[in-house]
């Protein structure tokens, strides 16, 4: 049968979210002939509907339904609704996203074996050996047409790369380059090459960033196997009494509650709603929650260690001019115990407008220590670090009873305090930014504190032992046959790159099992 | 920014006949304030002229940047000049007129030293009003889009075909 599918039609796999892991897996199904119901909260923005305007913007594209947050991460002072800058709309945060797109480094899916034992850290080695991904690291590379693979050229340096670039080697570092981005860096296939507007954050208007939105979502509904239903927020999931997931409940467009039925349902709504949705499930027969015996849904959640440094030079660098995230340092990114932390860090360039500066650059603080850094914005040079947080069961995800959203669903409470080798990562990763702008010269530095967060991951943690985790090393739920999380919520630990590269091949190599096990009959 | 056009095309002269100064920049008159050579003028709804141009100058203290005329100030307070949130503002700004007195000063706008009104500042920056000034102005000050040229913020690029041909590459001093 074709899209769009009956609300009674259990033949379908349902998908809820349309971002970096549910926009691939449903394109991928599709193209397989599956039929797919994709469910997404947000609504439907394309090249031509992006606004070059960063408040503007954040109003047409961001997730701002409540939430509330814990902890002592300084985003719960100064953020306390808005823990993480997140899209609700067809696409996801690829709408939003820079485009920087990492491979793990092999020791990084096997944290605890290389790490060891961290105290107060929730370490464990991923089920997956790192050359069972790496087919699927190529296939996402070529689906999102990443500089610098498969033959593709890199990107040119901006003003804000060129003084990031100079300032590496003055301090001797080697591996800087303008990076992997899924950024269109020739006039090859069927995006428009890089035009340099440097709104990347807003939402590409050129269509040069690969986003779901306009690449997974339609060639999978050109195949005709899938049906994106807009603005249809997924309340709970439903089971039946041999504890098989059996459809979805959702408020459509008008508000309405409808039930879509389902053979498979995957959950791919970013790290906090995922949990959520798995939490508000909960029933007679998981009274903790769907998928939930081992406890963990919700916990481990991580962010990555981040922090920004701004440079301020005595001459223009205008850093907003090209592409926001210009090129990367890499010489950081191993695992080097000495340096008094586990696990690494990347530096990557960064440029935020004037309002989301004069916003982010050191919230609630005022008076002419904080406007004369304003006053020489043209003059700023900028950076931001990635590197690998710790799990910790107690950075979690858990319903807020208390609140509740449009819909009356409970919302997430977000809970997250540093652990001591994020806190000793992020200081010398500052020494090492701050150390670049300073040898070139520049006049003041600025560390900045994290924004709300970008990246979410881990709250539904891959585990090899259904005691340990929330799902298998193909995203299958332990507890639940035919569930599956398909977002960053499966990442067992952070490692210091970008995520969504890594999620975009998980999805892939998900859509081959869940194809497989259905072909076999066994879902 | 929306001025009114009533205070506005009458000479300083006519201006100043009408209203007294209030601090070092603004005049007030009945229901607005005006830039000395009438240059700006804003009307208010429901505030006091006095509560507005305090207000305008305490904006300022909180985000001084010398380069940024009044006028992008009193835009950026107009947001408080609502019949639901005036008795709230006007409060607030009695407020800081007594902690002014209490460091000896006539009234907040009579502080002449930006150094003193910022002292008066610190000691109520934990208050409701001050966090409520304060996170007001970082969109109401900063997203105005007029200002962003005193920036060197070039704002939206799209229209001119981002900078591919304009410069992204043109740092000329490493
Ligand atoms: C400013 C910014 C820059 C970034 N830059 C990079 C980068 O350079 N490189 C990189 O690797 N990553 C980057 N990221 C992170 C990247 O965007 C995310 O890792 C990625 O999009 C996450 O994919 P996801 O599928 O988990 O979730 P998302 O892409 O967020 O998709 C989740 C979708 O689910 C929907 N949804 C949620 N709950 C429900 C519900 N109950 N019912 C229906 N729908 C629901 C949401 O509306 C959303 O559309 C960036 C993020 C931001 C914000
Ligand atoms: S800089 Fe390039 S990738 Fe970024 S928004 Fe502009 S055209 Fe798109």
């Amino acid at each position: 049968m074709a899209a769009p599918f009956d609300l009674n039609d259990d033949s379908v796999v349902v998908i809820i979210g349309t971002g970096a892991g549910g926009g691939t897996l449903g394109n991928e199904l599709a193209q397989k002939g599956i039929s797919v119901v994709a469910l997404e909260a947000g609504g439907r923005y394309l090249p031509q509907d992006f606004i070059n305007d960063e408040w503007d913007s954040f109003g047409q594209l961001a997730w701002t339904d409540t939430r509330t947050t814990s902890g002592e991460w300084r985003v719960s002072r100064d953020f306390k609704n808005l823990p993480a800058w997140i899209v609700k709309a067809v696409g996801g945060t690829t709408t939003h996203w820079a485009g920087a797109s990492l491979r793990f480094q092999d020791h990084e899916w096997k944290a605890r074996t290389t790490y060891g034992d961290v105290a107060g850290a929730n370490l464990m080695d991923w089920p997956i050996d790192p050359r069972e991904i790496d087919s699927f690291y190529t296939r996402a590379e070529e689906k999102m047409r990443v500089t610098r693979t498969g033959g593709r050229p890199g990107l040119p340096g901006n003003n804000n790369y060129k003084v990031f670039e100079a300032g590496a080697k003055a301090i001797g570092k080697m591996e800087v380059s303008t990076g992997h981005m899924a950024i269109n860096s020739d006039e090859t296939g069927d995006r428009m090459m890089c035009q340099q507007t440097g709104f990347c954050f807003q939402g590409c208007k050129w269509g040069a960033k690969w986003s779901t939105a306009y690449t997974e979502v339609p060639e999978g509904e050109a195949t005709g196997n899938m049906e994106v239903r807009e603005r249809a927020h997924v309340a709970r999931i439903l089971h039946d009494a041999s504890g098989k997931v059996t459809g979805v409940e959702y408020f459509d467009k008008d508000g309405n509650l409808q039930m879509q039925k389902a053979r498979i349902v995957c959950v791919a709504g970013n790290s906090f709603e995922s949990p959520r949705l798995l939490l508000n499930s909960a029933s007679s027969m998981f009274p903790d929650g769907l998928a939930n015996s081992s406890g963990q849904v919700g916990r481990n959640y991580m962010r990555h260690v981040t922090g920004s440094v701004y440079g301020i030079f005595d001459k223009p660098v205008k850093m907003w001019r090209g592409t926001t995230m210009a090129g990367i340092m890499q010489d950081e990114a191993g695992h080097n115990p000495e340096r008094g932390f586990v696990g690494g860090y990347e530096l990557e360039t960064l440029s935020l407008g004037l309002p989301f500066m004069a916003a982010f650059m050191d919230p609630g603080s005022w008076g002419r220590e904080f406007t004369t850094a304003l006053d020489s914005y043209e003059n700023m040079a900028g950076m931001w670090i990635v590197g690998e947080d710790m799990p910790q069961e107690s950075n979690r995800v858990t319903l807020n009873m208390d609140v509740k959203d449009q819909h009356g669903l409970p919302v997430a409470n977000v809970n997250f305090s540093d652990h001591p080798n994020d806190i000793a990562m992020r200081d010398h990763a500052f020494k090492t930014g701050m150390a670049m702008y300073e040898a070139l010269g520049a006049t003041r530095v600025l560390p900045t504190p994290p924004y709300p967060s970008t990246h979410n991951l881990g709250t539904n943690r891959m585990s090899a032992n259904a005691a340990d985790g929330v799902v298998d090393k193909n995203g299958k739920a332990h507890d639940v046959p035919n569930l599956f999380i398909s977002d960053g919520s499966q990442f067992t630990t952070g490692a210091a790159e970008n995520p969504t590269l890594t999620i975009v091949a998980l999805a892939i190599r998900q859509a081959e099992h869940i194809a497989a096990e259905m072909s076999r009959g066994n879902i | 920014m929306e001025t009114t056009t009533s205070p506005k095309g009458m000479t300083r002269r006519q201006l100043l006949s009408r209203a007294t100064a209030a601090g070092a920049t603004f005049v007030v008159g009945a229901g607005f304030i005006a830039a000395p050579d009438a240059a700006w003028a804003v009307e208010m709804k429901a505030l006091s002229p006095e509560t507005f141009a305090t207000l305008t100058q305490m904006a300022r203290d909180i985000y001084p940047h010398d380069k940024v005329a009044d006028e992008y100030y009193a835009t950026a307070v107009q947001m408080y000049d609502t019949n639901e949130g005036a008795e709230g503002i006007e409060a607030g700004i009695a407020g800081l007129n007594e902690a002014a007195r209490e460091a000896g000063f006539d009234s907040y706008l009579g502080t002449l030293w930006e150094a003193d009104r910022v002292k008066i500042l610190r000691s109520m920056e934990d208050t409701d009003f001050f966090q409520q000034i304060r996170s007001g102005l970082v969109t109401g000050l900063y997203n105005q889009k007029a200002i962003w040229p005193i920036f060197g913020y070039e704002g939206e690029s799209y229209s001119q075909g981002g900078y591919i041909n304009r410069g992204f590459d043109d740092i000329n001093w490493l």
